[in-house]
Order: structure tokens, then C-alpha cells, then sequence
């Protein structure tokens, strides 16, 4: 009787496997494709050896002054010795832990939102106290703490505050705003509608200059808001439209069945919308609120043209310093880096969270 | 009595009416507060009103002016030199925006891993950094870092770059030069018949005419053919370097350069993605059935793929185009004079009637957004899929 014997299949040729099989495939499949892979090597032949060295390898990383820079690097040294002014703007030295604390607060309370295990009740009492909360602790003016004017807020910190005011601000008005623009009742839909096109149609720079040079016309004399108020209307305002914009998207998404059942459970309509519609609709447009709100965080950069000093505008200021004349590639370069990370990590976020939400509807 | 007077109020359509009329109250009480407040601060601050301002002298200059102004020109000419700077600039960053996100949008759905992975790079970069920013670095380094008038770059000795700006040839147009113009509206007209053409044919008997190919041939060759009857009626007024500056040609100023570069890098980012995420959206099956009956993996894309892609492409690509008119408004921080730089900021301060300029600058963005959004409702309605 014949012994078989069991043949192992061969493996296959180190043509079909391994890093040569991936780059066959992915960058040599075809003449067209190899003209690319070298086109594409080529660009990064252009791009990369001349931002190596002027970020790390030329760059200047010691020294106090602009004449330790030297080599055509960047100067790295100009934003360590600016720092303080991009992170807190002209905040005065001494009370600089209040301005942490306020930052360090609000960083945990983004995180603990953020959280799932955080409870409701918990997230709405954090979101509602914050601004109240930071901006007493910015400001002063009790408990012995010295009042520090906002025209003294700048930097990095002013950009959150407008950021985070303005998104705690406008979601109550955008919640009104998409309820009534679904509502049956005809005025009130016609002046939503009409509110959230009007402002949607307009860039935010007009609001802007609208808030800081026609608002004061509209209230009686002797009433005057400071800069950042100002700021903060516009931008609150604007932002609404966007809100109940991605609001009403949720509300879409909800099935008429939902009425219906809150309805013929005899809920009123608040209690309808606040207990059955809300809770749904809100959780399907979370990932575009979070899309919208790093919109916004973008848009704080604007208040720079109406004159207040934000992280973007802080380069003019600090490249203006006649002792640094001539740096401010490396703090427009330094702050975009900001604001990429910031934005980079909320859209990520936002990523996770769509995907998340999107499997819990399966169930 | 009392039950009723209760269940009166609970009545839901009572309700509705009282909601509407208590909203109406106060709406109008608002608006009366505001208008008073208002009219009283106006005066107390001696600020003249009405639009009598559009008809005045409006006693500065501007840089770039499309349009005939100088220092006798009104208020109403600052608005319409900064609406049509706006155009302007909107117009070309459309073109630049939609060739730029084309082209990354197809590299990042590359089979190429280092191409895809250089376009999702660029997208990230770019979406990610406010577009000021991004205005403010063209401005204030790329285009500062340019050399200075003597020193220009210079391509084929008619184009130049340097600190003021890019310097291009100029095309004038001699008697005849109308018949240049008529060969490309020819060309215009005879491509949308072959379009239409190649349509039937394919619908009819299922072959497949070069519309492409032969479209690009008609914009080539009708212009230049009439060139050559009209006896070459066109010639290019190059730039020359003239003590210190540059004479002759166009002129395209840093600003508006750092501009329109800004803007097309930046919303060439989401018009990518949008391209992107239109192609991806077609489903699968629908290439393979394309494979199934023998087409080739180009008259698949051409076929099958694109003509679904298109409908879910292009409403977020128009949206884009809107948000690249609005965002020109940012020209403000470097001062190229478009509508917001010139009429809501010079003429603005000039006069000082805030409320008018506002409300005319909102109402001209506002009716801008409203022909975009008809233009995208009409191709909505084009594009929906006809269901029998």
C-alpha cells in the first residue's frame, strides 16, 4: 500500500509576498504607477530635506536673544521667550495661576463631558457652571482676587474662552431655533427660518463688525459692552444658525413613529421633546455639533480684525517687538501648529464618536 | 365654568395662537426698542442716516480698481469696485480651487500608497488651520520672502514674480479681436452639441464618441483659426523692467495673490474630500456589474461610476464654492479691496453710518448665498434620480 504523505503547499514566491509583494502592488502595478512613485519620491525630495533642516537640524533651540539665531533655521528661541504672551496674552504675571487654574479646569471638564460613564445631569451641571466658574476666576474683582480687565486676556487663553463661551452660548438658541423652524406653528417657523438664512447666508465677518460698530447703536445710552462681549454676541449669534442646523438634522432622523408614540403617551410637547424627540435627535447630530464647534474654534481667529488679541494675532504683537523683528514665520508656523492639534484631535474625536453612535442604532 | 375656562387653554390650537401672538408681541416690542434706542443714539452722535452717503464724494483711494475710480468717485462706486473685487477674486480662487481639489481628490483614492498618502496629508494639513492663518502666512511670508524688484524671478522673460507683486503679459485686442471671441463661444456651442450628440448615440445605439478629446480640439482650433482670418488682431503687452519698477502687462497685487492662493490651497482640502467621498459613495456592485459586462476599468469610472458620483459630488463642492465667496470677506486683515476691506471698513469710517453699510454689505453676501443655493436646488432637481 502506497504512503502518502501530506505535501505542505509551498509558500508562495517571495514575488507575491512580504514588503516586495506590497511594494509590487502598491507603487510599481504599472508603468503609469511607477511614473507617480517617482513623482511623488521626487516631491518629497523637494519638501523634506529643506523643512528637516529649517525646523530641527538648522534651527536654534539656546540662547536669549535674536542674535543667538543664526545658521537660517528657524529660531525656536524667539517662541520660548514669547511664550507667555501666546499663551496668556497681556495677563499680568503675578496672577498667571488663575489663568491655569481656569485653563486646567476647563481641560478637565471637557474630559469628564467627553466621558460616556459621566452622568447627564452631571455633564449639564459642568457645562452650565464653567463659564461662570472661569470667567470669575479670569476676571477678579471678589474674594481679594484683583480685577483683571478683558482687554488684558490674550493668547491661547483668549481663544478659548471666545471658543468655549460661544459653544455653551449658542446651544440653547440653536436648540429654540431647530424646534421652531420643525414647528407647526407658521410664525414662529417663518421667524426661525428667516433668522438662521439671514445669518447662514453672511460671512462672520460682517456679524462681527455688526456686533462691535452697530450693537451699540441699539441699546440706550450709557449701556456699552467691552470688545470681547461684543466679540462674544457675534459670535454667539452666528454660531446659533449652525447649531440648529445640525440639531434639526437630528430631528429629521427621527421617525414619525416617535411622535406619535410620545403623543399618544398624552406627553405635552416639551415633555414630548424632552423626554422621547431630544435624547434621540441630539445623539445623531453630535458628530456634526463636534464638526461645527471646531468650525468655530477656527473662526475665534476673526476677532483679530475687530482688535483683540487672540492666539493668531499674538504673532503680529509678538513679531513686532524690535528686538525680534523678522520672526513671524516662526509664529504663524508655531500657533498653526496649535490649532492643528487642537482641531486634529477634536475631529478624531468626533471620528470615534460618529462610528460609536452609528453601531448603537444597529441594535 | 372654571373647567372650561381650563381646557379653553388647554386646547392645543388656543394654544398655537397664543404662543404666535405673545411671540409677534414681543418680536415687535424688540424691534421698537432697537429702532428707538436707535434713532435717539443717532442723533445724539450728530451720525447722518439714510443712503444720501452712496451719492457723496468718497474722498480716498483705492488700489485695484476694475472699474473706472478716482478721488470725484462716490460711495456707491467704493461699493461696486469692492463687490466686483470680490467676483474677481471668487471667481479665479473657484477655478484654482476646483483643478487643485481635483487632483488631490483623485490621488488620495489612488491604488498608490504614497500618493494617496500625500493627498490625505495635504487634506489633514490644510483643513485643519484657520483659513486667516493661512491668508496671513501667504502675506506675510511666502509672498514677503519674494526677492525685490531687480532681483524678480523670471519665467520665459514675461512673467515675474517679486515683493509687488506678479507681472504677466497683457492681452490687447485689435479691430477684429471680437472674432477671437466668437471662435470660443463657437467652440462653447459646438461642444455642447457633441455632448448632446454623444448622449443620444450611446442611449441609441450604445457606442461611444470622444467628447472629450473633441471638445479640446474645437476650443483649440476655433480660436485660432480665427485668429488667422481676422488677420491676427491680437498681441501681448509684456512687462519690462523701467527704472524701478515694472511697466506694461498686468499686474496682480500680493494681496490679491496671497488671497486667492489661500483660499484655493484651503478649500481644495474639502473639495477633495468631497470628491472623494462622492466616488467611495458609489456602491461596489456597481463597478463590479461594470467589470461583469466587459467594460474596461476606464469606461467603467467613465460610465458607471462618475455619472453616480457627480450627483452626490456636487451639491458639497457647490456649497464649497459659497463658503470661498464668503471667506474672501478675510481679504480685510491684508487689505486687498474687496467689499468688506473698502465698503464695510473705509467707507465705514468715512462716513460713519454703520447701520446702512452693514445692512447693504449683509444683504449683497445674503443674495450672493441665495443665487448659489437656487443654482444648487436647480441641479438637485436635474440630478434626482428619476424613479418610474
Amino acid at each position: 500500500m502506497a504512503v502518502y504523505e501530506l505535501k505542505h503547499a509551498k509558500q508562495a514566491p517571495l514575488s507575491e509576498r512580504g514588503i516586495i509583494a506590497w511594494i509590487r502592488h502598491h507603487l510599481l502595478s504599472s508603468p503609469v504607477n511607477i511614473f507617480f512613485t517617482i513623482l511623488s519620491l521626487w516631491i518629497l525630495y523637494i519638501l523634506i530635506p529643506p523643512l528637516l533642516k529649517w525646523f530641527i537640524l538648522d534651527a536654534n533651540f539656546s540662547g536669549q536673544s535674536k542674535a543667538d539665531c543664526g545658521g537660517g533655521g528657524a529660531c525656536w528661541v524667539f517662541i520660548r521667550e514669547k511664550l507667555k504672551l501666546f499663551v496668556y496674552g497681556f495677563y499680568p504675571s503675578s496672577e498667571l495661576w488663575r489663568a491655569n487654574l481656569a485653563i486646567g479646569l476647563s481641560a478637565l471638564s471637557v474630559v469628564l463631558v467627553a466621558l460616556e460613564r459621566t452622568s447627564r445631569k452631571l455633564k449639564i451641571a459642568i457645562i452650565l457652571l464653567l463659564p461662570f466658574v472661569a470667567g470669575g476666576l479670569l476676571s477678579g474683582g471678589f474674594f481679594g482676587l484683583i480685577h483683571i480687565d478683558t482687554s488684558q486676556w490674550g493668547g491661547l487663553l483668549l481663544t478659548l474662552v471666545i471658543a468655549l463661551i460661544g459653544i455653551v452660548a449658542s446651544f440653547p438658541i440653536g436648540l429654540l431655533l431647530a424646534l421652531g423652524r420643525q414647528s407647526k406653528l407658521p410664525i414662529i417657523k417663518t421667524l426661525s427660518v428667516f433668522y438662521i438664512e439671514l445669518i447662514r447666508g453672511v460671512p462672520l465677518i460682517t456679524l462681527l463688525f455688526m456686533a462691535s460698530v452697530v450693537l451699540p447703536l441699539f441699546f440706550p445710552e450709557g449701556v456699552d459692552f467691552n470688545k470681547l462681549i461684543r466679540a462674544l454676541i457675534g459670535i454667539t449669534l452666528f454660531q446659533a444658525a449652525y447649531v440648529a442646523e445640525n440639531i434639526r438634522g437630528g430631528l429629521q432622523a427621527i421617525s414619525t413613529g416617535q411622535y406619535e408614540a410620545g403623543s399618544a403617551l398624552g406627553l405635552t410637547y416639551w415633555k414630548q421633546m424632552r423626554l422621547v424627540i431630544l435624547p434621540q435627535a441630539i445623539k445623531v447630530a453630535i458628530p456634526n455639533l463636534v464638526g461645527s464647534f471646531i468650525a468655530l474654534l477656527m473662526d475665534t481667529s476673526l476677532v483679530m480684525i475687530i482688535g483683540l488679541y487672540d492666539l493668531l494675532s499674538t504673532v503680529n504683537l509678538a513679531s513686532s517687538d524690535r528686538d525680534w523683528l523678522g520672526m513671524s514665520t516662526e509664529g504663524f508656523v508655531f500657533v498653526a501648529i496649535i490649532y492643528w492639534i487642537l482641531n486634529f484631535t477634536m475631529s478624531r474625536y468626533s471620528k470615534r464618536l460618529e462610528k460609536k453612535l452609528d453601531t448603537n442604532n444597529r441594535d | 365654568m372654571e373647567g372650561r375656562h381650563v381646557s379653553f387653554l388647554r386646547n392645543e390650537k388656543v394654544r398655537g395662537i397664543l404662543y404666535q401672538v405673545i411671540t409677534i408681541v414681543l418680536f415687535v416690542l424688540f424691534i421698537g426698542y432697537i429702532a428707538q434706542n436707535t434713532a435717539h443714539n443717532i442723533e445724539a452722535r450728530g451720525i447722518k442716516s439714510g443712503l444720501g452717503f452712496l451719492h457723496t464724494t468718497a474722498g480716498f483711494d483705492i488700489t485695484e480698481t476694475p472699474i473706472h475710480f478716482d478721488h470725484n468717485s462716490t460711495n456707491w462706486d467704493v461699493f461696486k469696485v469692492g463687490l466686483f473685487n470680490t467676483l474677481i477674486v471668487s471667481f479665479w480662487g473657484i477655478i484654482l480651487t476646483s483643478l487643485l481639489g481635483l487632483i488631490i481628490g483623485i490621488a488620495r483614492l489612488s491604488k498608490n500608497w504614497i500618493i494617496s498618502h500625500l493627498a490625505s496629508t495635504y487634506i489633514e494639513i490644510f483643513r485643519n488651520i484657520p483659513i486667516l492663518l493661512q491668508i496671513l502666512f501667504w502675506y506675510n511670508v511666502v509672498l514677503a520672502a519674494m526677492p525685490s524688484v531687480r532681483q524678480s524671478y523670471s519665467f520665459f522673460d514675461s512673467i515675474f514674480i517679486n515683493q509687488r507683486g506678479l507681472f504677466v503679459p497683457k492681452p490687447i485686442f485689435e479691430s477684429g479681436g471680437w472674432m477671437i471671441a466668437a471662435g470660443f463661444v463657437a467652440a462653447l456651442v459646438g461642444g455642447w452639441l457633441i455632448h448632446r450628440y454623444a448622449k443620444k448615440r450611446l442611449e441609441e445605439e450604445g457606442k461611444e464618441f470622444p467628447v472629450f478629446l473633441s471638445t479640446l480640439a474645437l476650443f483649440l482650433l476655433l480660436p485660432l483659426v480665427a485668429y488667422f482670418i481676422a488677420g491676427k488682431p491680437l498681441h501681448f503687452d509684456y512687462p519690462a523692467l523701467k527704472g524701478f519698477n515694472f511697466r506694461g502687462g498686468s499686474t496682480l497685487s500680493p494681496e490679491f495673490l496671497a488671497l486667492l492662493f489661500a483660499l484655493a490651497t484651503y478649500t481644495a482640502a474639502y473639495v477633495a474630500e468631497a470628491i472623494r467621498s462622492g466616488i467611495e459613495a458609489v456602491n461596489k456592485g456597481q463597478k463590479e456589474a461594470a467589470t461583469a459586462l466587459g467594460l474596461t476599468p476606464m469606461q467603467s469610472l467613465k460610465l458607471v461610476v462618475l455619472p453616480q458620483a457627480v450627483r452626490i459630488s456636487i451639491p458639497p463642492i457647490i456649497n464649497q464654492y459659497l463658503n470661498l465667496i464668503k471667506n474672501s470677506s478675510l481679504a480685510a486683515a491684508i487689505g486687498y479691496p474687496e467689499l468688506v476691506t473698502v465698503f464695510a471698513g473705509t467707507s465705514l469710517n468715512v462716513t460713519g453710518q454703520a447701520l446702512e453699510i452693514i445692512g447693504i454689505t449683509m444683504l449683497t453676501y445674503l443674495t450672493i448665498s441665495l443665487i448659489v443655493s437656487l443654482i444648487l436646488n436647480w441641479f438637485n432637481k436635474k440630478m434626482k434620480i428619476k424613479e418610474r
